[in-house]
This record gives structure tokens, C-alpha cells and sequence, in this order.
């Protein structure tokens, strides 16, 4: 990871700009299908959340056009992709960069907490949850995608691996204490 | 002999982390109350603290069990048998705090070793004695509010193993005695697991200015780009006349790094890392950096300069009581 600590990556101004106009609803399809793979593949990730598996979350990423609402619907999840404020019981917010190094525990949630990197609202209880449940999930999301292309899987890992190392941005799950 | 290293583990990944990286030992807890971190999301159930174990102990690393709050009177069958199913999980010690479930171990448990917590706030030569004459105790975590020279001489009178904090949240506050959670949520670090729970504490960000309130009560409230602490009592900044400030100790970390080479002269056997709240890239990186540190000081070497800063609550760290000057 190339960012110096204390410097999170920001998502580029101008491909941010193209998201103002995409179609949200595709995408929000996508990532639900994409998140029923994984909540098969990691139940112990909901059964972690608890009382808070019907919680609905609304995560921010700071520097792009929208909000993901993530209904963890007790293990079948629902993500929605909105503009505007969304609505949700707790909200996360943060550049994508952090939220995507928190996802891979490339982050420690509380260091982003303190460095204002990181912004928790509403529902602090189950925010917590949700952290800690990802934490521990050790989820690889470059391995999610790759796993679903067939023969393009090594190169299109290689891919992400490279664009990891030179935006600095978390792709993949960190290697144990290298990065933070 | 290389100073033992015990790390916090507040979930399994947690634990795999911390031994990957070089712990000597591990402590965690069950998802209940008998355990001091008993926040959302956090510990292990019985099946995930076998395999923990386990996982620990083909890598040569140990596992202790914290069950270090204080019974409710007519609920001890929970702590009874969080000591039992540790026992049966084959950890390597509890962690105990209570007087009463200290003597149900000894009795109903003999060969389970028994650590003392530091919730018990055992600061003198003769309250450790008192518990390894009468409960068997092999070891005693320190209160954080001890002197280099005062644990000297803890240790210069008990043959008791001591192990003091060297990273982490710092808690000034006389250990399991403190009830300024309770005063303004009801619920304490004590009897039910939660200092500050994050049930009670709300966060509100206008135009940069946090404001943190535990149980309807603002306790600090941080400018744009200013670090933000955690929102306990004890941390808090609050207003008194004409003056405002941090009543007890200012929103920083323990950070004793540069200290070890004295505590290990003053008879310390083992150095602990608080945090089972926090990340595996925590435990990852603080364990590193510790197990560089001990072996450094074992092969005589200098120590090395750590990098924990970022990890620091209110990004600021101090060595606590180990050197404070105006006791």
C-alpha cells in the first residue's frame, strides 16, 4: 500500500462526475446479487451482526455522488445505491478508499475514527456490529469479482493488484499488519 | 528470558492476526457478560474459542480466557460456566477479577490456572500474596496507576507473576471500582462488560465540529481536523467556571515502548496490549511492533522506534503512571 499514513486516496473528481448521471438502478441490482454470493459464502459475517441483521446501514462514500443502503435482511442483503442522504438506522462515512480498507482490514476502524477520516452517525451500536462482523469476515473483494470470470480470473487479479499498488486504494484483503 | 507479549483478541480473525504476527498469548472472552468487552460484534462463542485455541496452540502461542466482570448475585451460573467451558476449550488460564468466582475455580476447577484481572485492582505486595496464597493465583495484571519504582517493589515481595499494560486505551480510574459509565448510562465495564456502551453514545458532525454524548450528556466536542477521542467520562472535556478542559486525563494512549527495558528490571514477566475492540490490522501492527521490541531488548539490542501513533486515540500517546511526575 503506497499512501502515507494519515493520507487516505480520494476517488478521482472527474470519474466521480460521470456517476452523477449513471443509472443507479442497474447497479444497485448488481451489487445485491453480488452480496447474496457473499452472504453465502460468509454467514458467520451475519450471524456476527446479531440483533442488528435486519439493521439497515447507510454507507457514504464521501467522494462519490452517492450512498449505498445496505439492508442485511438476515443474510439475504438488499443493496440499494441512492443520491442524497438515504435512510438508514447508522450511517459510515468516509472517502471509498476508507471504506473499502476497512472492508479488506487494511484499516483499523478506530485509528479512522480518530483521524476524522471516519464519521459515524445514528445508530452507534449497531455501526459497531457492522464493523466488527466485516472485521472478522476477512473478506477479499477482488476475490468475489474474480470468482465469476472463468478464465480472465488471474489476470483480472493481477489487474486489481496492480491498480491497488499504484492508487494506494485497498482491493484486496491486506496482508496481516503490513497496512494500515 | 523474552518478555511475554499478550495480546487482545476480540474476535477469531483478531486472534489468527495476533498469532501470525508474533504473539506469545492471547486473551479473549465469550459474547456475554462476563467478559469486560462485551460490545456488538465482538468475542467468541463456544465453537469459535475450541477452534481459537487450537489454531493458538499448533502455533505454539497461548490462549487466556477474560472472564473478569463481577458476578450479578443470583446470576452466577453465567460465570460458572464460562469458567467450566473455558476449562473444557482447553484454554491456558482465566482472567478473573471476583473474589467469589475466583474461589468456584479453585475449587471446582483446580488445574485451570488463574491469572488475576486487572479489575481487581490488586496494587500492593500483600494483596497479590492474598490471592495466591488463598486462590492459587499465578499471576496478576497491574492497575495502570503504578510507578516503574512501585512495581519494583510488588515484585521485590511475591513470588507472583506480574503483568502490566504497555499499549492501548488507558484507564486512570481506580479498575473495577469506576462507576462513571453507570452515572450516565446505567451500564459499567464492571458488571455488565461496557464502558461507555455504544448503546448510549451518539455521535453528531455539523460542519466539521463533532460532538460526542453518552446518555444524552455531551462529554467533548472536537473542531474540524481535530483528533477525536473516545467518548468515556474519564476523557471527557467538560467546563467548570470559567475554565474548560480534561478533568481526569487528557483523550490519549498508553504507549510504554521505551519502558520495557525498566519493567522488565523491575520483574515484570509479561507485557499486555489492550484492544480486543479493535481491528485485526491493529492487533497486527501492535503486535509486530511489540514482539520487535522484546526481542530487541533480549538480544541487547537498542529499542526500536515505534510507529503507533496513528493508532493512538486522540492520535497523542503517553507513558501513563509509569512516569508521572505529580504523584
Amino acid at each position: 500500500m503506497s499512501p502515507p499514513p494519515g493520507q487516505i486516496p480520494q476517488f478521482p473528481a472527474v470519474l466521480a462526475t460521470a456517476f452523477r448521471a449513471a443509472p443507479l438502478a442497474p447497479l444497485s441490482l448488481s451489487l445485491t446479487m453480488f452480496s447474496r454470493g457473499i452472504a453465502r459464502r460468509h454467514p458467520a459475517l451475519f450471524r456476527r451482526l446479531g440483533e442488528y441483521s435486519h439493521t439497515r446501514f447507510v454507507l457514504d462514500p464521501t467522494d462519490l455522488p452517492f450512498v449505498i443502503v445496505l439492508d442485511p435482511n438476515g443474510g439475504a442483503p438488499r443493496v440499494t445505491l441512492m443520491r442524497g442522504q438515504g435512510d438508514g438506522a447508522a450511517r459510515i462515512a468516509g472517502p471509498l478508499a476508507a471504506l473499502l480498507g476497512l472492508v479488506h482490514g487494511a484499516f483499523d476502524g478506530d485509528a479512522l475514527f480518530f483521524s476524522r477520516d471516519l464519521v459515524v452517525e445514528g445508530d452507534t451500536s449497531a455501526a459497531l456490529a457492522l464493523r466488527n462482523a466485516i472485521d472478522d469476515s476477512e473478506l477479499d473483494l477482488s476475490e468475489e469479482i474474480t470468482r465469476y470470470c472463468g478464465p480472465m480470473k488471474g489476470p483480472l487479479q493481477k489487474f486489481f493488484t496492480r491498480i491497488e499498488h499504484y492508487s494506494g486504494v485497498s482491493l484486496t484483503r491486506a496482508e496481516e499488519g503490513l497496512a494500515w | 528470558m523474552v518478555m511475554e507479549i499478550v495480546c487482545p483478541a476480540g474476535t477469531p480473525a483478531s486472534l489468527r492476526a495476533a498469532v501470525t504476527a508474533g504473539a506469545h498469548t492471547i486473551y479473549c472472552g465469550f459474547a456475554d457478560e462476563t467478559n469486560a468487552r462485551n460490545f456488538p460484534g465482538l468475542n467468541f462463542d463456544r465453537s469459535e474459542m475450541h477452534e481459537g485455541i487450537a489454531f493458538a496452540h499448533a502455533r505454539g502461542a497461548k490462549v487466556l480466557v477474560a472472564i473478569n466482570t463481577f458476578p450479578r448475585a443470583g446470576d452466577e451460573a453465567l460465570w460458572h460456566r464460562a469458567v467450566a467451558d473455558a476449562e473444557s476449550c482447553g484454554a491456558d488460564a482465566v482472567i478473573l477479577a471476583d473474589l467469589g468466582l475466583l474461589d468456584h475455580a479453585a475449587r471446582h476447577h483446580p488445574g485451570l490456572r488463574r491469572h488475576l484481572s486487572v479489575q481487581a485492582a490488586a496494587s500492593n505486595a500483600d494483596a497479590l500474596n492474598f490471592y495466591a496464597d488463598t486462590f492459587g493465583v499465578k499471576r496478576v495484571v497491574l492497575p495502570r496507576v503504578l510507578s516503574v519504582p512501585e512495581i519494583a517493589a510488588i515484585n521485590a515481595e511475591t513470588d507472583v507473576e506480574t503483568e502490566v499494560f504497555v499499549y492501548g486505551g488507558l484507564c486512570v480510574m481506580a479498575e473495577g471500582r469506576c462507576s462513571l459509565s453507570s452515572y450516565a448510562t446505567g451500564r459499567s465495564p464492571n458488571m455488565n462488560g461496557v464502558c461507555s456502551p455504544a448503546s448510549h453514545v451518539e455521535y453528531h458532525d455539523e460542519g466539521g465540529v463533532l460532538d460526542a454524548r453518552l446518555g444524552g450528556y455531551t462529554i467533548h466536542r472536537v473542531g474540524k481536523d481535530q483528533p477525536a477521542p473516545y467518548p468515556t467520562l474519564c476523557k471527557g472535556c467538560f467546563s467548570a467556571g470559567d475554565k474548560t478542559g480534561h478533568l481526569f486525563e487528557d483523550p490519549v494512549s498508553l504507549n510504554a515502548e521505551q519502558l520495557i527495558p525498566q519493567l522488565q528490571k523491575a520483574g515484570v514477566t509479561a507485557l499486555k496490549i489492550e484492544g480486543r475492540q479493535r481491528s485485526r490490522s491493529y492487533v497486527a501492527q501492535v503486535v509486530r511492533n511489540f514482539r520487535a521490541a522484546v526481542d530487541a531488548l533480549d538480544a541487547g539490542l537498542p529499542m526500536p522506534e515505534g510507529m503507533l501513533a496513528r493508532l493512538s486515540e486522540g492520535q497523542a500517546m503517553t507513558t501513563g503512571a509509569y512516569k508521572k511526575t505529580w504523584r
